[in-house]
């Protein structure tokens, strides 16, 4: 049952001034934007207009690197990573939608080092719930939400973009 | 030759997941794309400047080859270790009267070293069944050819590089030539290839060098070769077992290449976009012209790459499917102490 929905632009907005303002502190040109699948991919296409970067933007596809592989096996569907330019000394912003234990974003970077060396990795997160197994935190986040322990919250697009926050049915 | 029986009720788990990978026959057309998908991802990562990934780190990986092979072994070998194993390279000569016992026993030891998979060839066909059938529910089978039975991966690789140059199976006419009677290869391919959807796959080769019935697996037969290779997409050569050729199946080789080895001239007769494959290792001028083996259409180097990413997407699919399966008896233990 979906109890909220909240539509994403205004936290995009938000984001891209944020990124803007990160990247301008650090003397950071030309970063290379990369996505992961699925939600994280369509929160970076939108950030790679809107921050108007010219390199083409990547893609991870992480279920080659979870951690949880011994224990709930390979993911059925698994699509290609794509990462269109060497990522060797490029400054990379990675882009997940919802930013929660913190073991997706150890396992994209970990992928990430398996392309080359990058010069920084910044971490953008539409959503942060501050639920962290991992010590990993976002540079950049949409919104921090609390959420209940019976609630989910769920990316949906990739257009519109909009996040359902809904109650589990068990 | 081993008993055998319906191959799905040991290779697939409860779930439909690939557990063991004995054979392509009766694997349903959702499980090899996935196979097929996997292994893209696994060929996509070749542009990684570390060609490995982490999913299999951990696990033992144990080859065992009680037939001699070099380019199988060293393909399943690199598999195995791009997806983090370790692996160990046994090649056991086997005695054809002792071998049920000797195989138990070898699979006892292995296991006793606790191994997570066995990567087996074997001159009998069903040998990997039977080992499949016997080892503990933890240990993954992955069939690396039995006799003149299957050979699953060199199949999919095959899939997988028709795939690549021609996309869709639908529209394709196939044909697999030389000698079909002694080819595990040849039993893999119709079987994917049915499965898969190609429009119409045909076997090519002399009366002597095809199987009593094959027509039932749903080929077009001819012992012809151009009116075989007419308008073909695909051209699939085997190899002419030269170790297998003793009973006088054929008159000569320099006969057979005349008649049925895949020449530039032959191969007029196919769609002029066809493609030719083989599996290797060739025996130029036997069954295929150096000129051909070397020339634009042939994607015989493509196949032996492609057969380390089926191979990669063969083992961690395995294992997944054993993960899950673990996972689900663990499970299922829990609630019975609870």
């Amino acid at each position: 049952m979906v109890s909220g929905v909240i539509k994403v632009d205004a936290l995009l907005e938000k984001m891209t001034l944020e990124l803007q303002n990160y990247l301008k502190a650090r003397a950071i040109d030309n970063p290379m934007i990369i996505g992961i699948r699925t939600g994280g991919v369509w929160i970076a296409e939108a950030l790679q207009e809107s921050l108007e970067l010219d390199s083409p933007m990547g893609v991870l596809d992480i279920a080659f690197y979870r951690d949880d592989f011994t224990r709930m096996g390979l993911h059925p569907k698994v699509q290609p990573s794509i990462l269109p330019t060497a990522t060797e000394g490029r400054h990379i912003i990675l882009v997940d939608d919802v930013l929660m234990s913190g073991r997706t974003v150890r396992a994209a970077m970990n992928e990430i080092f398996d392309y080359g060396r990058p010069a920084s990795i910044t971490l953008a997160a539409l959503i942060d719930l501050n639920r962290r197994e991992l010590p990993v935190q976002a540079d950049v986040v949409g919104e921090v939400m609390l959420l209940a322990p019976d609630e989910r919250v769920k990316l949906t697009g990739p257009a519109p973009l909009s996040i359902e926050i809904s109650k589990r049915a068990d | 030759m081993f008993e055998q029986q319906d191959p799905n009720q040991i290779q697939l788990n409860s779930e439909g997941q690939l557990k063991h990978f004995l054979t392509t026959e009766g694997l349903s057309r959702e499980l090899l794309s996935e196979i097929l998908d996997t292994a893209d991802s696994f060929v996509d990562m070749s542009a990684q400047q570390v060609k490995k990934v982490p999913l299999l780190r951990g696990k033992t990986v144990v080859n065992l080859f009680f037939e001699a092979s070099t380019r199988t072994a060293s393909t399943f070998e690199l598999a195995a270790k791009r997806l983090s194993a370790d692996v160990l390279n046994l090649n056991i000569s086997t005695s054809s009267t002792a071998k049920g016992e000797t195989l138990r026993d070898t699979l006892m030891t292995m296991e006793a070293m606790h191994s997570d998979m066995f990567v087996v060839r074997h001159s009998d066909s069903g040998a990997q069944h039977y080992i499949a059938q016997n080892v503990t529910p933890d240990v993954a089978v992955i069939n690396a050819g039995d006799g003149r039975h299957a050979h699953p991966t060199q199949a999919m690789l095959d899939m997988l590089t028709i795939r690549q140059h021609k996309g869709d199976f639908s529209p394709l006419k196939v044909a697999i030539v030389g000698d079909i009677l002694h080819s595990r290869v040849a039993r893999s391919q119709i079987h994917a290839l049915r499965t898969l959807g190609a429009a119409e796959v045909r076997v090519i080769a002399p009366h002597t060098l095809l199987p009593r019935h094959i027509e039932a697996l749903g080929v077009q037969v001819y012992t012809d070769m151009k009116q075989g290779l007419k308008d073909v997409d695909v051209v699939m050569m085997l190899r002419l077992q030269r170790e297998r050729m003793l009973s006088a199946l054929l008159p000569s080789e320099a006969e057979f290449y005349k008649l049925y080895g895949l020449s530039e001239d032959k191969l007029q007769h196919a769609h002029p976009d066809a493609i030719v494959m083989h599996p290797g290792p060739i025996n130029r001028g036997v069954e295929i012209e150096s000129a051909v083996a070397d020339g634009p259409r042939s994607l015989i180097l493509n196949q032996v790459t492609n057969g380390i990413a089926v191979r990669m997407a063969v083992m961690s699919m395995s294992m997944s499917g054993q993960t899950t399966e673990a996972a689900r008896r663990a499970e299922q233990h829990a609630s019975r102490t609870e």
